[in-house]
């Protein structure tokens, strides 16, 4: 049967056809929409660098257009990955240099990036766009003047929450003056420290880019600065403040005001940083327009944060300290009835006493008023299984729950019982549920709870959990939908992760670390498992100058088609058939 | 101890096996000992559902014949690495071509099932003790964790790696902002803002990357726990040495377990085979001792452990004037 379609119609449908998810279908539905839609795929994301060979890519795929990599596990966030393990994009830039000289958008997260990789990206694609580094580390200053000086067309360069290496200088001036497409610039990780040339330089760009509509300055820009700024840019939609603190001059507060009512789009704002809270009402005048509000770099005490929050009736993001205690996320509870994200960052981690009044009660409270409340992130000191009930009951609509009480095994505080039948809520009640991080004293109980109702769960985090590789047991057999699952410091072994062994291939990845699997498990895995990578880490030295039974320092599994990489430092070490051979 | 008998050792296999389905359709590699029926994948998995049935409370759910082997490979780990190394090998040649299997619930060792789960919840992990993790290897705790917990309602917390999980940026900032509480706050807990005393900075944390000459891995060190140029030196010295020795084994290709691990000694003034440098926040390399250490805190952006034969153009032990810069290598 033949199909009556011409290639040219199937590939102007497929073309209206964007989601990943969409495009893979289609690529299986027969040989012949297999063939087209590799051809006229534009966009990719990898999720994991490793899974697959940059060869493979661009066998695959001849034309993309736009490139997203992930590289290392989500865990490095909190140095749990040694430096060195990997994740470098040298090789993918090296090898998309080569065959897609017509790519406009690289997007990378967790990835190592060279100086000479990034004058590469300036250099390979005439028409590049889009360059967001996101977590990254590796490059300098001297990379990012590559960047500025090469890319005609560059639309985004955003650096977020990247380790930057700055060699002072004055890259900001290597855009040339004829460089006008700038849409986005997120410079906020940069150092404090800058030369008055710097900022005449980032003035004159903000000045000519009249698309500018996402502006995230460094901590190194003062407030005085601020202002110009803002009357260069008055189309911003989304702004990051330098430091908010000076001299208190009447006529830079109210030359700021001016400024900021100006920006009569902007919906977004940062940065913060020294908030002085009697400068904050310069910012009102915009305020019932934002939708998003982070104030997680500001030192600003609740009474304060509570007459910013009060002016924000349309806020549907918010990222603050846990200055704003219990009263002010009540307050905010009462006026922002459109909040959907809210994160609440521990201002004083490591004190042993709580430094503020910030409890389960803040939480309920904003579970109670705010009816599309969707994903919180909460660090606190004390939770109760009564408070869990109460938010499962509140907000049935959750997607992401993830809760941090600081301590680890802190128990219910009112019955110190476990906090397995309020966590065991949560996943009951929202069945949406697609990301949950657990902490307080749990048990294998809550697995058991996870296994059987986080139907839709994606990605799961374990810290100082559980009895027993039951726990485990339940998570890898119950979540159907689980792609990313990351565990520290359980006393989960050998037996659940042996037993679920095929279903580490429907994931992304598993991490392990502070566990209890034995060497002697990961070399069976590996051996037994070709589809997967079973990376061991160990900084101890070779596993196997120790008994197998031993357990390993760290381990991370993920699926790949690459086979195992070859750009392992040394305490770092895949498991495979060829290893086993060589250890037995 | 004499190692492990050939009859425990059939016990003691683990066995790959489909997550939670009655047959076993996938594996077709999954080898049974003689001794075993094929009824043992059934009963391995009628283990897991009779001990999801009972309720909370029980002890000793998974009656595993394995956790009898992982207890006693428990007391060898205690010992030091010689005395079992002999005991190692042998048992490795045993169960080398054997594949691990799961017992049924008849022979069951109910209370060793939760000792043996129990040793990693109270290992702690201090990025900086990192190398003395062969001293440190495997404790198992024998306390519940409920115990445990209010046990150590603690006196002092000791530090563990990544934990609370936040971002590296966001700590930094936490210490820097809050040693200047703000003057205009109005009303909201002024008393603890003004109280805190620029001492409590010390509890937060301050990391800086720290690389060795020789060693791929790099570390980041808390400026913060220390108050004097000798305790950085002593914990860089903790932080390289057992690596130092891994790169050495490494390299070498072979087991050389009985490697010693020599102190890093003489940091500061030269006199040793190493020197620690740092760069400050304007870029410059500088020796690690020549400011007061307050200053060195709030300047050094990153350490480096060089080797003393590259550092040039110093003035070992003397000049304390000026900033001798060192070509970067």
């Amino acid at each position: 049967m033949a199909y009556s379609f011409p290639v040219e119609v199937l590939e102007h449908i497929f073309s209206f056809i964007d989601s990943d998810n969409d495009r893979n279908a289609v690529s299986l539905v027969c040989k012949s929409w297999y063939e087209i839609e590799r051809w006229c795929r534009r966009k990719i994301f990898i999720g994991n660098c490793y899974a697959v060979t940059p060869r493979i890519m661009i066998r695959r795929f001849p034309e993309l257009r736009s490139v997203s990599l992930k590289g290392k596990p989500h865990f490095a966030d909190f140095n749990l990955v040694p430096e060195g393990w990997g994740g470098y994009v040298d090789p993918w830039v090296l090898a998309m240099g080569r065959a897609y000289p017509f790519l406009e958008e690289l997007r990378l997260k967790r990835m190592v990036v060279s100086d000479e990789a990034l004058e590469m990206v300036s250099k390979s694609f005439k028409n590049f766009k889009v360059l967001v580094l996101s977590s990254c580390e590796g490059f300098t200053t001297d990379g990012l003047a590559s960047i500025a000086a090469n890319c005609r067309n560059l639309r985004e360069l955003d650096l977020r929450e990247s380790d930057v290496e700055d060699l002072g200088g004055n890259w900001l001036s290597c855009f040339p003056e004829s460089c006008t497409s700038l849409v986005s610039l997120n410079i906020s990780c940069l150092g404090s420290d800058w030369s008055l040339q710097s900022l005449s330089a980032l003035e004159r760009l903000v000045g000519r880019s009249p698309n500018l509509r996402r502006l995230r300055l460094n901590r190194a820009v003062p407030l005085d600065k601020l202002a110009n700024l803002l009357r260069r840019a008055p189309q911003l939609v989304e702004l990051g403040t330098g430091t908010f603190s000076s001299e208190l001059r009447p006529d830079v507060f109210s030359n700021l005001s001016g400024a900021f009512s100006g920006c009569k789009e902007l919906k977004a704002l940062s940065g913060f940083w020294d908030a002085v809270p009697s400068h904050l009402p310069a910012v009102y005048t915009i305020c019932s327009g934002l939708t998003s509000l982070n104030l997680s770099d500001a030192n600003i005490q609740s009474s304060d944060l509570v007459k910013l929050i009060s002016e924000c009736q349309n806020l549907q993001r918010l990222w603050v300290f846990d200055y704003i205690e219990d009263s002010g996320l009540e307050a905010l509870a009462e006026s922002c009835k459109n909040l959907q994200e809210l994160r609440v960052f521990p201002s004083d981690p490591y004190a042993m006493e709580p430094n503020v009044t910030l409890t389960e009660q803040g939480l309920v409270a904003v579970s109670e008023g705010c009816p599309k409340l969707e994903s919180v992130l909460y660090f606190c000191r004390q939770f109760t299984n009564n408070a869990l009930f109460t938010i499962a009951k509140n907000r049935p609509n959750l997607t992401r729950f993830r809760l941090c009480i600081i301590e680890p095994r802190t128990p219910d505080y009112i019955t110190l019982e476990p906090l397995d039948a309020g966590f065991g809520a949560i996943v009951q009640n929202c069945k949406e549920l697609r990301r949950l991080s657990l902490s307080g004293l749990l048990t294998d109980r809550v697995f058991e709870h996870i296994g059987t109702h986080a139907k839709k769960l994606e990605m799961l985090s374990i810290a100082f959990a559980g009895d027993s590789d039951l726990g485990l047991y339940h998570v890898l057999s119950g979540c159907k939908s689980l792609r990313k699952l990351e565990i520290r410091d359980c006393p989960f072994g050998d037996k659940a992760l042996l037993a679920n062994a095929a279903k580490l291939e429907t994931m992304r990845s598993l991490w392990m670390s502070s566990c209890l699997v034995s060497f002697e498990a990961c070399k069976l895995l590996g051996q037994k498992m070709p589809r997967l990578n079973v990376e061991v880490i160990d900084e101890r030295g070779p596993p196997d100058s120790r008994p197998e039974s031993y357990p390993v320092e760290k381990l991370y599994i993920y699926r790949s088609v690459a086979g195992p990489r070859l750009d392992m430092p040394a305490f770092v070490w895949t498991m495979d058939e060829e290893l086993a051979l060589r250890l037995s | 101890m004499e190692g492990i008998s050939k009859e425990e050792e059939k016990k003691l296999e683990l066995r790959l096996g489909p997550p939670g389905q009655e047959e076993d359709t996938l594996f077709s590699f999954a080898y049974l000992s003689s001794s075993m029926s094929n009824n043992t994948t059934n009963s391995a998995k009628r283990v897991f559902s009779e001990a999801i049935e009972r309720k909370t409370g029980e002890e000793g759910w998974i009656n595993l014949n394995s956790d009898n082997g992982i207890h006693q490979h428990q007391k060898l780990w205690s010992s030091s690495s010689a005395n079992f190394h002999g005991k190692i090998q042998h048992q490795q040649q045993q169960t080398k071509a054997s594949f691990l299997q799961f017992q049924t619930a008849s022979q069951s060792l109910p209370v060793m099932a939760k000792e043996s789960s129990q040793p990693c919840c109270n290992k702690i992990v201090d990025l900086q003790q990192q190398s003395n993790a062969e001293k440190k290897a495997f404790s198992p705790s024998s306390a519940n964790p409920a115990v445990s917990n209010i046990s150590q309602k603690r006196t002092a917390p000791a530090p563990v790696v990544g934990w609370p999980p936040i971002r590296s940026f966001r700590k930094n900032l936490a210490s820097s902002s809050s040693a200047k509480p703000n003057p205009d706050s109005q009303g909201a807990l002024p008393d603890k803002v003004a109280g805190k005393k620029p001492v409590e900075t010390c509890r937060k944390g301050l990391f800086v990357k720290i690389n060795m000459d020789g060693v791929p891995i790099g570390r980041k060190v808390d400026l913060m726990a220390y108050d004097c140029y000798d305790k950085l030196s002593s914990a860089v010295d903790e932080l390289f040495r057992g690596l130092v020795v891994a790169q050495r084994d490494s390299s070498g290709g072979g087991k050389q377990n009985n490697q010693e691990e020599k102190p890093i000694t003489g940091l500061l003034d030269g006199s040793g085979e190493y020197t620690l440098v740092y760069e400050d926040n304007e870029g410059d390399r500088m020796l690690v001792g020549d400011v007061p250490w307050h200053m060195f805190v709030s300047t050094a952006k990153r350490l480096r452990v060089l080797k003393t034969s590259e550092v040039s153009g110093l003035c070992l032990g003397g000049g304390k004037q000026g900033k001798p810069l060192l070509e970067s290598a």
